[in-house]
């Protein structure tokens, strides 16, 4: 039940609340808006906030001077690789945690939340050391193998917690009738699972997405996903403001509207069920 | 109906799950203690040599251990004071009605899903640059003298850029217990005559504090670990005033080619890690039984 509130007290909270809102938005929209800038304009002072000549000249040179697709095409192929490959075997993982809990279940549980809290330095120096051994630095497959496995405990948690809210009664009814285990998954558990399975894909390529450990260390160039793009703007030589801020809007809007979706998966995905 | 055959095909379907995240941690961490107690330098390969605990004693005896401690406390305390006390009166002020609600509430939690390269150049080139950045411009309208943020206070300077990343975190925790508090308790106080303070120190706050727990410590955790905004922004420096412990074992390995000191240094990040892990993993597994 909503309490009465005075009008005057609702106006209020409306103010504060909206201008705290967009100064913590800020300097996103700011981001957004210099993307639209000359290089000369985005350093200009004082600045303008939308009372400047628009162009999108620098979507168009990032392009043309440094491949942003290709940049662009390895995050998708890392981010979605990564997270289908956790989802390939984490669904039976989870499933039988769900459906046939024993008395180790729950401490199985508990060890896979508990790598998920191992630091990464912890393991940098023989992972980088393997895969230069091996071929795999600056390759793409590498990159979706350890985000697969860093992401490994994140998959199974949500999908255990979004399988066990099917009732099992369910299942045991397809049994009796004598459906097969294949036909069972396929029939009965696919379709009641496949929200809880959206949801957890969504949540993991947004954190593949912007993970910026491993692929900054484990890549050069060629297999390169935007967080390494983006991080190579540090260097000091020249100011290309309007430049990364375009190339920094389009690696950051796709992953902003999935995640304003997702706000509900994100507690339910990091907190480990400790917040509900 | 956990017969003997479900049993035996629930093991087999746990199987690939459980090996792969079992090597992926075996392995590696056991690479990792086995290097700590060798002499290796990647530019002398060949002539590894068992060492004992020579590199733990140099890696800690190294000033630059404490440096890069003390900086890892400040960065993660600094990170959590800001997120936190920020998130609680956030939560509480958007747990109110007003118009927009929905709205404000995507404005508050889009810096989360920034990639954190992109944050921290954001941050570095357009708001803290001397000479061009917005706060320099702020600054000489009020007449002031702009500083040089990141080569001044490094470290500050990185606290409030991680800190604009995980205040939407904080806060949309907080928002959702906030949330799930009950409605009646709250006008119950109200009627017996609770102001506004003591409603929040007798009934809010002692809600919140299990998700407020929560959030210091899996933030704890993530912010222990914080590596490309130090890595775009100032590269640990100038000197070691911005650099962690996770950029100092990276320095270690991939910049001086020291295997067996960075090995000793992840293993040291490993136990402080573990500490805080635990006090996450009860809790978790307190409401696992709920």
């Amino acid at each position: 039940m909503a309490r009465a509130i005075s009008p005057r007290r609702k106006w209020t909270i409306t103010v504060v609340a909206w201008l705290l809102g967009l100064a913590i938005f800020f300097p996103i929209l700011w981001t957004v808006l210099t993307s639209f800038k000359t290089e000369g304009e985005a350093i200009a002072s004082p600045p303008s906030l939308v009372a400047f000549d628009w162009t999108l000249a620098n979507y168009f040179e990032v392009q043309a001077r440094s491949n942003y697709f290709k940049y662009v095409g390895n995050s998708i192929v890392i981010a979605v690789g990564s997270t289908l490959l956790g989802l390939l075997i984490a669904i039976p993982a989870a499933w039988a945690m769900a459906f046939s809990p024993t008395k180790r279940t729950k401490d199985v549980l508990m060890w896979m939340l508990s790598t998920k809290m191992l630091p990464p330095v912890g393991v940098l120096v023989p992972i980088y050391l393997i895969f230069r051994d091996t071929g795999l630095l600056d390759s793409r497959i590498g990159l979706i193998g350890v985000l697969t496995m860093i992401n490994l405990p994140i998959i199974v948690w949500m999908l255990y917690t979004y399988f066990r809210e099917i009732p099992g009664e369910i299942l045991e009814a397809a049994r009796m009738d004598g459906a097969s285990l294949a036909k069972e998954i396929v029939y009965v558990l696919t379709p009641m699972a496949l929200p809880g399975i959206a949801s957890t894909m969504l949540l993991n390529i947004i954190l593949a997405w912007n993970e910026a450990f491993w692929t900054l260390n484990l890549t050069a160039s060629s297999a390169a996903p935007l967080t390494a793009f983006i991080a190579a703007y540090s260097s000091p030589e020249g100011l290309f403001w309007a430049k990364l801020s375009a190339a920094s809007t389009l690696a950051i809007a796709p992953i902003l509207i999935m995640g304003w979706f997702s706000q509900r998966q994100l507690i339910r995905g990091l907190t480990f069920g400790a917040v509900k | 109906m956990a017969t003997l055959h479900t049993q035996s095909t629930a093991r087999l379907m746990m199987a690939p799950a459980v090996v792969l995240l079992l090597l992926w941690m075996l392995v590696p961490l056991g690479m990792t203690v086995w290097f700590s107690f060798l002499r290796y330098n990647l530019l002398m390969p060949g002539m590894e040599e068992w060492s004992g605990f020579d590199n733990y004693y140099y890696f800690l005896t190294d000033p630059a251990f404490g440096t890069a401690l003390v900086n890892t406390l400040l960065l993660v305390g600094g990170v959590l004071l800001i997120s936190v006390g920020g998130g609680v009166a956030l939560a509480l002020l958007l747990d109110q009605p007003f118009f927009g609600q929905g709205i404000v509430r995507l404005l508050v939690i889009a810096p989360f899903f920034v990639m954190p390269t992109v944050s921290a150049l954001v941050w570095k080139n357009m708001f803290m640059n001397p000479v061009y950045g917005l706060f320099a411009w702020v600054a000489k309208f009020f007449g002031l003298q702009p500083i040089d943020w990141l080569a001044e206070v490094p470290l500050f300077s990185i606290v409030l850029i991680v800190a604009w990343q995980w205040l939407p975190f904080a806060t949309l925790i907080l928002l959702t217990a906030l949330q799930s508090l009950d409605e009646e308790q709250k006008e119950a106080a109200e009627m017996d005559g609770a102001g506004p303070v003591s409603r929040f120190i007798y009934i809010v706050l002692p809600h919140l504090s299990r998700a407020i727990t929560v959030v210091i410590l899996i933030e704890t955790i993530f912010l222990l670990s914080v590596f490309a905004e130090i890595l775009v922004t100032t590269n640990g420096g100038p000197g070691l005033e911005s650099t962690n412990l996770t950029y100092l074992v990276y320095a270690q390995a991939l910049l001086q080619f020291d295997v067996g000191a960075a090995s000793a240094g992840g293993i040291v990040a490993v136990i402080l890690a573990n500490i805080v892990a635990i006090f996450l993993m009860r809790i978790i597994g307190k409401n696992l039984d709920a």
